[in-house]
């Protein structure tokens, strides 16, 4: 039994690689993305950005701009509404107030990184934007730039905001700070538990900003009918997105819809709305439809990369590998406005472990980059960085296998999360058991300067709201409609679930996801939920079609509803499978009798989490001359409660792994006093198939203990262990313990050669 | 300033009047709608733009629009025939290698171009042939086999 036990179904479509229904479209190049609508008689728009990561705009003058032949709109922040106070709060994953949100899309009266929006064009062609951009004059007053959370949190450190008071809960400080939030968490006493251990293991750790990296840069285009505005756009939610343009332009909601396009990869960093309000705003004032596509050097520039963190891990074990203490400090980036990813840092960082004794602290600092937007797991791969490298050390401290080591200190079910919660079912000590047998761990590596590294991930699994429609047609085929935007499998995993669920062969079900107009309420595509939410919501819907279909078999056989069986596309009196009625003619009948046409609402209700466990094995090779890491072979082990569909969820493993891999090895923002100097894919280094052997899954099945499946989210584990398990393999290679992500060739080269002088 | 360009895509003879500083890329989007080629970066570095042009896959954002005057074009939606998909279309959809699909485009014009020229690659060949695109969801594995699929089925 998996789950609940309530996916009842007994065909074969869900567990199978069934073929994703949307992949006709992306292999012929039909499939439409935001940059690929059309819309009659629109105008282009492109945004003046300032060079400068932290000034006061004295003025901005746009008259020459506005002579300029073919320029039909423009505008700065004073083209929003005012707002006064600070209204809602939206996320998804990280949260962002509504002040925020609208001076991340343009600046106020100051500018607060290289790249910040400040005017916007629209014109009737992108050459005249560009053009207009050049003839509005800005006058700044130059600031000191904060680089870095370190130089925000000197006590003379310039204010990024005179209104941030650091929120704890303790006293409410009397100064203003770029320190926003200090949040801290734990059990027990880490200075009795760091008495009782034999080995102790402290280090510091660094990582620096990254990108999600998606192919597709944001776009979108704003059409104004009367007073309602239809949006296309590359989003993660579009009821969050609709919810954040509501606000910012104070438009009622039943005024805005917003159409998901196809979306070309979105990794948490689409899920604010930034160039939504540009497109609408320019819109209704130019009266004319609006596109607005970023090109490459915004997205970096100016949307919402990962956190950057410097953290500090002590961990103190007894002599029989029990982990009696664990401590953490996670100072982290948020960029321009308050809200680094606290929370989801805080729950992944020692998620895998038992401890005695626990205390975390975590510390939301603003500096002068963009804010920050979920990636991935937001937080959790430099936090799991520091801990799963000291573990590591740990382990060979105690001269104990670094595997043994994990068994000895795996949570299960009723241990305490970190947040202080029982955990439900959780498979972390089947994924170890599946390392430990498994061909990669068995396999000897040989050679000179290689090793094997090995790390742990955990994600909690985001819950939050799905739901869904099922209509049945007249010729008993199924649509499956759905508000949940599909990022990477959500229609396929949808039409299998309805075909187990419903008894029909998945080519007689269609999935499509609808526009804020005519879907129902879901919540963001994220937080490695949407599978495990949406499969409730499916069940939902499929309950209330069945019983409908149930009453009107009923009434159509001249029997009681109770009376009525259904197995395998036919509805039978029980005790007398003679009596039947197909589905496909019920459907049909459905048209004219009973109580007319056959629909089922579901949602998601109110679920438990679903924390999902990852275990990753890395063999490296290190170039002692060069410093170059080479990826030999590399297995993710990770439990996903039961696969909807096996090639997807391995898809999305090899995925996030990759990613991870990137981040652990050559990724960065490289900033020089503030501004961005990498503002390219060339200079911003994401791995190429050149870079990387095969990537091994092997999946695990401990079902969750909610939903009907007990499928758990896959999406955000797999880029929590590659930074550590590299690390792990480069120290087992060649004698040196990284501390610094990304370990590029050059830090290696540095950390092989160093000879105790300062580099 | 327009210039007249005459080029063939996908098969067929276009007449076109062109803005002289278009790339190639934004003709083939903007001007022929032919929306398949792909934007990622605007500066040749993740592929996603990539074509067919005399039998080479090029970056479609590297070349001006009026250099492909006398030229033979093809872009994605010109790789199925007669409604059946090419081998390399067959197999990413069959070995899932494919996730947002924004680079798939691009990946299948440089692979259909590389299979042309070695017909049975190394993994490491192919590996290489596709080096110049970028995939940001799958971490290449299923995209190297289908490659792979699609070598041994034509």
């Amino acid at each position: 039994m998996t789950g609940n036990g309530q996916g009842n179904g007994r065909n074969d479509s869900v567990g199978t690689s069934y073929v994703k229904v949307d992949a006709w479209e992306r292999v012929t190049g039909r499939a439409e993305y935001a940059a690929d609508v059309r819309t009659p008689n629109a105008l282009h728009a492109k945004v003046l950005r300032s060079p400068h990561p932290h000034a006061i705009i004295k003025s901005i003058d746009v008259s020459r701009a506005e002579q300029l032949s073919g320029v039909k709109a423009i505008i700065t922040s004073k083209d929003f509404p005012s707002m006064d106070e600070l209204k809602d709060s939206f996320g998804g994953e990280l949260m962002v107030n509504a002040r925020d949100l609208r001076r991340m899309v343009l600046a106020d009266d100051k500018v607060l990184f290289d790249g910040h929006g400040v005017a916007a064009v629209a014109a009737t062609s992108l050459e005249i934007a560009e053009a207009a951009l050049d003839l509005i004059t800005v006058e700044y007053e130059i600031l000191p730039v904060i680089n870095s959370t370190a130089d925000a949190l000197k006590p003379d450190a310039p204010l990024l905001h005179p209104d941030v008071y650091t929120k704890t809960l303790k006293e409410t400080p009397d100064k203003p700070s770029n320190l926003a939030s200090y949040v801290e968490s734990g059990w027990g006493d880490v200075d009795k538990g760091f008495a009782e251990a034999a080995v102790i293991v402290e280090r510091s750790f660094d990582s620096m900003m990254v990108h999600q990296g998606y192919l597709e840069p944001q776009a979108c285009t704003a059409r104004w009918d009367n007073e309602v505005c239809t949006v296309w756009t590359s989003t993660q939610g579009t009821f969050n997105g609709q919810r954040m343009v509501s606000t910012l332009l104070q438009v009622p909601l039943h005024q805005v819809n917003f159409v998901p396009t196809e979306i070309g990869g979105g990794f948490g960093g689409k899920i604010y709305t930034l160039v939504e309000p540009i497109a609408m705003l320019l819109a209704r004032k130019a009266g004319r439809p609006v596109k607005f596509v970023m090109d490459r050097s915004e997205v970096f520039r100016a949307t919402g990369p990962g956190s950057p963190q410097q953290s500090t891990v002590k961990v103190g074990a007894r002599k029989d590998g029990t982990i009696v203490a664990a401590q953490g400090s996670l100072v982290m980036d948020a960029g321009a406005f308050p809200g680094a990813p606290v929370a989801g840092a805080s729950m992944v960082t020692f998620g895998p472990y038992k401890m005695e004794h626990f205390k975390l602290e975590a510390y939301d600092v603003v500096t002068n980059k963009p804010r920050v937007q979920a990636y991935r797991a937001p937080g959790g791969t430099p936090a799991a960085f520091g801990v799963e490298v000291v573990m590591d050390e740990i382990a060979e401290k105690l001269g104990m296998d670094p595997l043994e080591f994990r068994k000895i200190n795996a949570v299960s079910e009723g241990d305490p999360s970190t947040n202080g919660r029982p955990l439900p079912k959780v498979g972390l000590k089947e994924v170890l058991g599946q390392v430990e047998g498994s061909p990669h761990w068995n396999a000897p590596l040989e050679g000179e300067n290689r090793g094997r590294g090995l790390a742990l991930g955990f994600w909690n699994g985001a819950v939050a709201m799905s739901s869904a429609t099922i209509n049945v047609n007249v010729d008993g085929t199924v649509e499956v409609v759905s508000g949940h935007v599909d990022l990477t499998g959500t229609r396929t995993t949808m039409t299998q679930m309805a075909a187990d669920m419903l008894q029909l062969p998945p080519e007689r079900v269609s999935a499509r996801v609808t526009d804020t107009a005519s879907g129902t309420y879901t919540d963001v595509t994220g937080g490695s939920r949407t599978v495990y939410t949406q499969s409730q919501a499916i069940y939902n819907a499929c309950e209330s079609v069945l019983n409908e279909m149930k009453a009107l078999a009923a009434d159509q056989l001249k029997l009681n509803e109770d009376d009525i069986e259904y197995a395998d596309g036919a509805f039978s009196a029980k005790g007398n499978p003679e009596t039947t009625l197909s589905w496909d003619e019920l459907a049909g009948r459905s048209r004219t009798r009973g109580n007319g046409p056959i629909s089922g609402y579901g949602t998601s209700g109110r679920l438990k989490g679903a924390p999902a466990f990852a275990a990753h094995l890395a063999d490296v090779e290190v170039d002692p001359d060069t410093g170059k890491v080479k990826i030999l072979r590399y297995t993710c082990f990770q439990d996903v409660g039961k696969a909807i569909n096996p090639a997807m969820v391995e898809g999305q493993i090899q995925g996030g792994a990759v990613q991870g891999l990137g981040w652990a090895l050559s990724e960065y923002y490289h900033y020089e006093d503030g501004k961005l100097r990498n503002p390219t894919l060339l200079d911003y280094r994401m791995l190429t198939a050149l870079d990387l052997p095969m990537i091994d899954t092997e999946i695990v099945e401990v079902p969750a203990d909610d939903s009907p499946y007990g499928a758990r989210g896959v999406g955000e584990v797999p880029i929590i262990p590659p930074a550590a398990a590299v690390e792990s393999a480069i120290y087992r290679a060649v004698g040196v313990r990284m501390t610094q992500l990304p370990m590029t060739p050059e830090r290696v080269f540095w950390a092989l050669h160093d000879d105790g002088s300062e580099q | 300033m327009k210039v007249p360009v005459r080029f063939s895509v996908n098969g067929d003879d276009r007449d076109l009047y062109i803005g002289a500083h278009k790339t190639l890329m934004e003709v083939l989007r903007d001007d022929l709608e032919l929306t398949g080629t792909k934007e990622g970066c605007g500066n040749g570095n993740c592929g996603a733009c990539t074509i067919n042009l005399d039998g080479k896959a090029v970056n479609a954002c590297l070349i001006l629009g009026v250099e492909a005057d006398g030229h033979e074009v093809q872009t994605i939606e010109g790789v199925s025939e007669d409604g059946t998909l090419h081998p390399l279309q067959q197999a990413f959809i069959e070995e899932s290698a494919l996730q947002c699909g924004f680079c798939t485009p691009g990946f299948i014009m440089s692979a259909k171009v590389f299979l042309e020229q070695n017909p049975s690659p190394s993994e490491q060949e192919i590996r290489t042939a596709i080096a110049g695109n970028l995939c940001r969801c799958t971490g290449y594995d299923k995209i190297v086999r289908a490659i792979q699929a699609a070598a041994k089925l034509a």
